[in-house]
């Protein structure tokens, strides 16, 4: 079976023109791929890139050089030299995003903002909706805060709802960064059952963790990041 | 793959430049507009943003380059040969244009009622209860209380004039909007509610969108794409969250490092 992902001598770097022009070098060569069930975990210190690399995967940052192909459908697409229309796609119905912190837009109730992108992949509302109650409920979202706006919510919260929303779809890649900080012991471990779950249904995915138990609940592959990073 | 219409952009520039005389006021720009698709355009004032605004929708003609339009009979033709009908019918049903100034985009004497049904007339309707309907639905959609659909939008709050001027323009389900700084004005509450709403409509229509903003919150709020512009020409360009988590030119970085974080 060919990877789902694979990344080939990519690089990138900040050329920093409000400093003088400073060029801070990030990462240089990486390479590693990962196949469908296969969780990537990338490991290092802090400050080492790993969550350049997962930006880069999606396609927020912009890669010097090398190239990212993502395997989708019947097609291979290289993120590093992609259309902008194209990687919009790719989000919408082959890679997914969870970062530790909530984009939270004003207004919007909880469950909405969870069943959003499943509402863009053309899910009845009704149906989205129920769906995102029953993710929310699991991750210990009680139903009196569905209708609230998550801005308003603790950092906690806020972190399981974009879980939730992270979740939902069904994404042949997930990427994701920090999924468990700033939870507690039993929402930590609603969340190692999720990946798990998408681990079965065939995701790819590259994940940071710094806690030791996750990593050893989730990680197949260990990918030590330092080699890639470049001092500056 | 075979083409499908919504492979093929539904807008696109193709080297354009406007100089009003010796002064430049945008030069050889070039992109396309897909369906459902919401790009815009940032930077300071002055830097060519507005008159690449009024050059796309028509309002002014180009100096140089030209703007292309795909009909709904899937067509792709070029503004400076459409005929007055054409024109006419792309401005009343098919594009929308939300002006900063809503003044500029209502009539200001005339009810709220009328100020929507006037398009919905424009495009054929004559069924005084079913404009009368649909104009009432189109209000409470942008969250103006029924009650108040007899009254001219000179007695309306700003926000309420700009949310007004939203419902005008989307009453005859456009395919594209302009919309020229459609928040700037506002408080920033009246603003936070107009962007979450402006947001929502967008996706449900599938509405593409071209919208001029020095507001760099409210094109990462609204917009897929990025165009930076400075002195008249696209600096750089881009997914919105690569232009501002990753800006490549010095002037694009100037412009996300001088925003205050919340």
């Amino acid at each position: 079976m060919p990877a789902v992902l694979e990344i080939v001598q990519a690089s990138k770097s900040f050329t920093m023109y409000l400093q003088d022009g400073l060029r801070l070098p990030v990462v240089a060569g990486v390479a590693f791929s990962v196949h469908a069930g296969e969780c990537v975990v990338l490991a290092g210190p802090s400050g080492a890139g790993k969550s350049s690399i997962l930006k880069m995967i999606f396609g927020s940052y912009r890669c010097d050089a090398g190239r990212i192909l993502l395997r989708h459908a019947d097609a291979v697409t290289d993120i590093a030299a992609a259309e902008p229309r194209r990687i919009l796609t790719l989000r919408k119905d082959t890679m997914g995003y969870v970062s530790q912190f909530l984009r939270a837009v004003p207004r919007v109730p909880c469950l909405d903002v969870v069943a959003e992108p499943l509402i863009g992949q053309q899910v009845a509302r009704d149906e989205a909706r129920a769906v995102a109650g029953a993710l929310l409920h699991r991750l210990n979202i009680p139903q009196r805060l569905w209708p609230v706006p998550p801005v308003t919510f603790s950092g906690g919260e806020q972190q399981r709802v974009n879980i939730a929303r992270g979740f939902l779809p069904d994404m042949p890649i997930l990427l994701l960064d920090e999924p468990t900080a700033s939870l507690d012991a039993a929402n930590r471990a609603v969340v190692v059952d999720l990946i798990a779950a998408k681990k079965k249904q065939g995701a790819a995915i590259v994940a940071i963790v710094h806690d030791d138990d996750v990593r050893r609940a989730i990680a197949d592959t260990i990918v030590d990041v330092s080699k890639f990073s470049v001092a500056a | 793959m075979t083409m499908t219409e919504s492979d093929k952009p539904l807008l696109a520039a193709e080297t354009l430049s406007k100089s009003y005389g010796r002064h430049v006021g945008c030069r050889d720009v070039s992109f396309e507009l897909y369906e459902g698709e919401v790009l815009a355009v940032v930077g300071e004032s002055g830097s060519g943003k507005s008159t690449l605004l009024q050059v796309l929708s028509g309002q002014l003609d180009p100096s140089a380059g030209r703007v292309l339009y795909r009909m709904r009979d899937g067509v792709a033709r070029d503004l400076a040969t459409l005929g007055e009908a054409e024109r006419r019918f792309l401005f009343r049903t098919d594009w929308g244009y939300v002006h900063q100034d809503p003044t500029l985009g209502l009539r200001m004497a005339v009810s709220a009622g009328a100020n929507v049904g006037e398009r919905l007339m424009a495009v054929g309707s004559r069924h005084y209860g079913r404009i009368r309907g649909t104009a009432l639905d189109w209000l409470e959609r942008v969250e103006i209380d029924r009650d108040r659909v007899d009254d001219a939008p000179k007695t309306y709050s700003g926000g309420m004039r700009q949310r007004l001027q939203i419902a005008r323009n989307l009453v005859t389900r456009p395919r594209l909007v302009f919309m020229d700084e459609p928040t700037g004005g506002l408080d920033v509450s009246v603003q936070a509610r107009l962007l979450d709403l402006l947001r929502g409509l967008v996706s449900e229509l599938g509405l593409a969108a071209v919208i001029v903003t020095h507001d760099l919150a409210v094109a990462r709020l609204l917009s897929h794409r990025i165009i930076v512009m400075k002195n008249g020409a696209v600096i750089e360009t881009g997914l919105s969250d690569q232009v501002l988590d990753d800006p490549r030119e010095a002037y694009t970085q100037l412009l996300v490092s001088s925003v205050l974080p919340a």
